[in-house]
């Protein structure tokens, strides 16, 4: 340490000042922007490249296909003239989705509630615990569970449905055989998505600021009122894309909801009636029995599986985005 | 309106930690009491006990009673939400809401306590509290627009605006003015002399100054060391506090000889 003991004084002798000038090279910086950069442009091209694979697989089938391919509901790529369509499809896979947000959503958000500003803390961390165990379980097993177990299970509700509130078609079941039905799939995709759902939006909720929280208990706020005011608000993009990730798995559940529908490729308003197919499932059920032109039918399909997925969440992003400057991010 | 407020043999714990002991006072209507100490002697602990805003932390509670104009804030038919509605509070960090507009964060509390009113009362409320916060010619010609695009001063009075807007009996305000810049400070400093005629306020400062300049009454918090529950030292009229208190603690504290 000889520094400290020069004499007081004996002035220190310079440092060289960098300077200001000269673009300094800080290699730590590069290689992160490099990595995130890189990052980015391999899943752009990841994703071209599936969208060029669907597009260029699916010519062949749509050259050959006799009919419109958006409004046929009926599947026969093989046949000599080739006659095959989504529409039953499209109504399938939103009808399904849609049942299992109607219901996912609002429980989920309910589980993820009580977990984060409801139950004691002991009661919060077993429940959460359990909550992320149910989106372990592989979905072969939600579809044997759904179709042996559930099933039978849901025919009051199904007969429930077409007692009170049969005079709505959607809930009209004549036919008085209530297994493999749209319903049931939708319920089944909700328990299937619900964990996820209830796991981002819990995350969410625990991050609203404490100052947030306070402001509006100390403005009087009831508990209720505190979580309209302050965690809602605060945790609605966080919400929005909870949800719209448990939809993306929904839209895109391919063995669960093959195991709970019947095989028939048709549109059926009764949704608590057998039938209706999605996107995936019908790709499954039809990828090893198809022929050429099949097969590249399916692609087409998957092809329109892949575009509704992309603008549901650009959908969500445009909700969240329109709204960025209230956002609380800030 | 403005009520007063006795609190007797206040002892305020968090879970097993006794934070605050024994502590003893009044604060008379229309008058602004502040509460000086060294940080950590229990000064915001004591404030949010007023309003039972104390025990929204878990394992938080308190012993004693706090009488407001002779009520038992504590008593076992008193709903603390109706507390929190009478006796407003401004937050050391401003702490409008940032998904509301400037409007919507002062009409929040209203909004609460009596659902929806003809939109001229509300839009008459929205001017009277931006006023009444010294914040309306600054904000009138954008009140759409988010309260998170104020500059912090201007955030805090929101939030005053806030508090004032469900005309509370009481407000309570915990070091307000320590986030901000000297020019913010002395426009709250301004307000606050102008609230005293229509509200009490108790407020919490860990400037000696400012508590010479806004308070009527001062009380000194102390604690014996680390780990100590907090105590009350000394009240009284905010010049003799100044002048002449009684306690050497008091007088080392305001001097600047705190060690
Ligand atoms: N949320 C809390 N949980 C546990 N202890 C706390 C909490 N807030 C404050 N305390 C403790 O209570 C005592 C008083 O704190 P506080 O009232 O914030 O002091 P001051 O406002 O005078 O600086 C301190 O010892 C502090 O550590
Ligand atoms: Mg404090």
């Amino acid at each position: 340490m000889s520094t400290t003991l020069e004499p007081p004084g004996t002035p220190a002798p310079p440092v060289p000042h960098p300077g200001i000038k000269g673009a300094a090279v800080r290699r730590g910086d590069r290689l992160f922007v490099g990595l995130s950069r890189g990052a980015g442009v391999l899943i752009l091209v990841t994703m071209a490249a599936i969208a060029v694979f669907l597009i260029w697989k699916s010519i062949p089938g749509l050259q050959a296909n006799t009919a419109n391919f958006f409004t046929t509901a009926e599947w026969f790529p093989d046949q000599k003239p080739s006659v095959f369509g989504i529409a039953a499809l499209t109504f399938g896979t939103l009808m399904t989705a849609g049942i299992a947000m109607l219901l996912a959503v609002p429980v989920g958000v309910g589980i993820a509630l009580f977990i984060a500003h409801y139950a004691s803390r002991r009661l919060a961390s077993t429940l959460g615990f359990v909550t992320d165990l149910l989106a372990a379980v592989p979905s072969i097993i939600f579809g044997m569970w759904g179709i042996q177990y559930l099933t039978p299970h849901l025919v009051g509700l199904g007969q429930w449905l077409n007692d009170y509130l049969g005079f709505i078609p959607l809930f009209a079941n004549e036919a008085g055989i209530y297994s493999r039905s749209i319903l049931n799939a939708g319920i089944v995709l909700a328990i299937m998505i619900l964990p996820t759902i209830s796991a981002i939006t819990r995350e969410v909720f625990v991050q609203t600021p404490r100052a947030h929280i306070e402001a509006a208990l100390a403005l009087g706020a009831t508990r209720w009122e505190m979580v309209r005011m302050a965690i809602f608000p605060f945790s609605r993009p966080g919400m929005i894309s909870a949800s719209m990730l448990g939809l993306g798995r929904a839209l895109g559940e391919t063995i669960a909801v093959a195991l709970m529908l019947s095989a028939t490729y048709d549109i059926n308003i009764h949704i608590t009636q057998p039938g209706g197919i999605t996107f995936a499932s019908n790709i499954a059920l039809k990828w090893n029995e198809a022929g050429t032109i099949g097969l590249s039918a399916l692609v087409a399909s998957g092809l329109v599986l892949f575009v509704i997925t992309l603008a549901v969440n650009m959908a969500a992003r445009l909700v969240i985005a329109r709204r960025a400057e209230f956002s609380g991010a800030n | 309106m403005a009520k007063r407020i006795d609190v007797t043999d206040l002892d305020i714990y968090y879970g097993a930690f006794k934070a605050v002991e024994g502590v003893t006072f009044s604060v008379e209507p229309r008058s602004v009491t502040a509460l000086i100490g060294p940080s950590g002697c229990g000064k915001s602990t004591v404030l949010r006990t007023l309003n039972r805003m104390h025990e929204v932390i878990p394992g938080a509670y308190a012993d004693g009673s706090v009488l407001l104009d002779g009520e038992d804030v504590y008593g076992s038919d008193v709903d603390p939400v109706n507390v929190r509605r009478t006796i407003g509070m401004v937050f050391q960090r401003p702490n409008p809401f940032p998904t509301m507009s400037i409007k919507d964060n002062v009409l929040a509390g209203l909004k609460l306590q009596s659902g929806r009113r003809p939109k001229s009362e509300m839009e008459t409320v929205v001017e009277r509290s931006l006023r009444g916060a010294n914040l309306w010619d600054e904000v009138k010609d954008r009140l759409d627009r988010p309260g998170a695009s104020l500059s912090g001063g201007q955030q805090q009075r929101l939030c005053i605006a806030r508090a004032i807007a469900v005309e509370p009996q009481v407000l309570l305000m915990d070091e307000p003015c320590s986030a901000l810049d000297p020019i913010s400070t002395l426009a709250i400093e301004d307000l606050i002399e102008e609230l005293k005629e229509r509200y009490t306020i108790v407020i919490v400062t860990h400037n000696m100054q400012q508590a010479a300049r806004v308070s009527d009454t001062t009380a000194f918090f102390n604690l014996a060391g680390v780990g100590k529950p907090g105590r009350l030292i000394e009240i009284a009229a905010t010049q003799v506090m100044f002048s002449n208190p009684t306690q050497q603690a008091t007088e080392d504290y305001i001097s600047g000889r705190f060690g």
